[in-house]
């Protein structure tokens, strides 16, 4: 018999906001929950002065806050002692984290100390005819997708960001938010001594990105990339080729051992395509494609391509958005 | 200080087939060699022997076969390989992995430090060096880009962005790190330990040897909490591929309008 019920949804915070990816939890966990005809409840660990109600607003039934100074800074062990000890009490059927940096990272360790099953980087959940949980996520470089249920509880799940819309916001739910004590607030064996702030944009974020590979010659010619780039309110992302020639910081790197982007338009300029590449970005809105070699397997997977020299090209586009733009 | 380094064998992802109608992973497609990840984990490892006198142990578990990552290992700076290799930890998932490793590590007792990569190419969890510290109930620290000191007992890193910043974390001994691609270059072996290496005796640990650290019940599948219960090959998304040859205005004109919508 199990004696396990609910849907848990983990958020994740810092600086002070709430991480969209839990909005976009909420949106599945609901699905899940209305299915099994249970209740979905939301877990924050914060500082004070959240707005938590924003979590009832898109769909929790009860928010458990958990309020301490210390939670303002991620430090995996502290949250798992709180987060577990919260779990055993409450006893959700399903657990639900972000697949951010810290919830791959925290996600584990209360997998490991509830001594239950964790299923990484989910890109679909659903609840089979039978009324059983069935994770679905990518392995092996992207190329296969597994079906995996998890024969302890809780079942628990981190989900691939922004691989789930946003649920949507309605200010007329009921705001029903439970202040919980944290069990604990130290821990000693991780000082978090300094935090850096980083200036560099952060290409997973980016609405447009414009990549170079082996077609940019010389790293002054990524001047061209950077152009385009402004011209149309995007950054410049590179592929593996520029990275391992020192031409460009491997945080622009898109590709399966760089950074998986899902912007509304990618532009690749001079990137063949090879598989390494396309599992970084073949979520992308729109694809955009310019190398000169017709062959060039990114020409497969975009929505428009352009055989021919990047070099004659690209000064063109930015003189033509340029222009666009005047006119507006 | 004693360094423990997980590898994880894995198939050459530009090689290996998969089995489209069954859904498989031809594993017999391409060569095993070691998770591309745990590369830069050993060389971290190589590296801080220049910074204090240190002992790498090269620890993986898998077929018998698997040895031959760990005389690899050897060859690029290991001091040491230890294989774990039993009929009862196959099929074993990221949690069961995790306990075999733990209890191995338990087994070795005296260990300061845990390195593993970012992720394996081919599981891509990125969950058991995670598991692994909660067995241990160890401190563990991920995405570490630099190493910025090691003291009688404490380790300083910087990590990449975590909830947008990066981290500066003084993480007491013994402790877990998975470190980044960015955190080094691994380097080519030297020939001498090419051929040293295949002289050097790889320590076997099977179930048996770990009594006390682990039961028959936590290995394998019965020690696994997950189930694959159907693989499929995801369908290839549909895109109209428009290609414009010799024909830039054309090009230009449906590139204004794509990057529009």
């Amino acid at each position: 018999m199990k004696n396990f019920e609910g849907v848990l949804v983990v958020a994740e915070q810092g600086n002070g906001e709430i991480h969209r990816v839990t909005y976009e939890l909420l949106n599945k966990g609901k699905v899940l929950s209305d299915s099994l005809k249970v209740e979905m409840d939301c877990l924050m660990l914060a500082g004070e002065g959240i707005a938590a109600e924003e979590l009832n607003y898109r769909g929790a039934d009860t928010v458990y806050y958990m309020k301490s100074k210390a939670f303002e800074i991620q430090e995996e062990y502290l949250f798992k002692s709180n987060i577990i000890r919260f779990i055993k009490k409450c006893k959700p059927e399903i657990v639900l984290m972000g697949a951010t940096e810290f919830g791959r990272s925290l996600a584990p360790r209360i997998a490991a100390a509830l001594r239950t099953g964790l299923t990484a980087d989910c890109i679909d959940l659903r609840i089979d005819e039978e009324g059983r949980f069935i994770q679905v996520r990518p392995a092996f470089s992207d190329n296969i997708l597994a079906h995996i249920r998890t024969v302890t509880y809780p079942q628990m799940s981190t989900v691939r960001y922004k691989e789930f819309g946003e649920a949507e916001r309605d200010s007329s739910r009921k705001v029903n938010i439970v202040e919980v004590k944290p069990y604990v607030d130290k821990y000693d064996g991780t000082r978090i001594i300094k935090l850096l702030s980083d200036e560099e944009a952060d290409i997973t974020e980016a609405e447009i990105i414009v990549a170079g590979g082996r077609g940019i010659r010389r790293k002054e010619d990524l001047k061209i990339l950077e152009e385009l780039a402004a011209e149309m309110g995007g950054v410049v992302g590179a592929s593996r080729a520029l990275v391992d020639a020192g031409m460009i910081s491997s945080t622009r790197q898109v590709g399966y051992s760089g950074n998986r982007v899902k912007p509304r338009v990618y532009v690749a300029c001079g990137i063949s395509g090879a598989p390494q590449h396309l599992a970084g970005m073949k979520e992308s809105g729109s694809i955009i494609a310019i190398n000169s070699d017709p062959s060039a397997p990114i020409f497969n997977i975009c929505d428009i391509g352009y055989v021919g020299d990047l070099y004659e090209i690209v000064p063109k586009l930015i003189k033509a958005i340029g222009k666009g733009r005047e006119r507006i | 200080m004693e360094i423990v380094v997980l590898i994880k064998e894995v198939p050459d992802m530009d090689r290996v087939k998969f089995n489209m109608e069954k859904g498989v992973v031809d594993r017999s497609s391409a060569e095993a060699e070691i998770n591309p990840f745990d590369m830069n984990a050993l060389q971290t490892a190589v590296d801080l022997k220049k910074e204090c006198t240190a002992n790498v142990i090269a620890l993986t578990m898998g077929p018998p076969r698997a040895e031959k990552s760990l005389r690899d290992a050897y060859s690029r700076g290991a001091d040491k390989g230890i294989l774990l290799t039993d009929r009862n930890f196959g099929g074993s998932d990221t949690f069961a992995t995790s306990r075999i490793l733990a209890a191995a590590i338990q087994k070795i007792n005296s260990y300061d430090l845990i390195i593993c990569g970012e992720k394996s190419v081919d599981g891509d969890t990125a969950q058991v060096g995670a598991e692994v510290a909660e067995f241990l109930d160890i401190p563990h620290t991920y995405y570490v880009e630099r190493i910025t000191g090691i003291y009688e007992s404490e380790i300083e890193v910087v990590t990449s962005k975590i909830c947008g910043r990066k981290q500066v974390r003084r993480i007491k001994l013994p402790a877990l790190i998975g470190v980044t691609k960015n955190i080094n270059m691994p380097k080519l072996p030297t020939l001498r330990r090419k051929l040293e290496s295949l002289e050097i005796k790889v320590e076997k640990l099977g179930l048996d040897d770990l009594k006390g650290y682990l039961t028959e019940e936590e290995t394998g599948f019965k020690g696994s909490p997950t189930r694959v219960s159907k693989i499929e090959i995801p369908k290839a998304s549909y895109r109209k591929s428009r290609i414009f040859r010799n024909d830039p205005d054309g090009f230009i004109k449906a590139f204004n309008a794509e990057s529009r919508c």
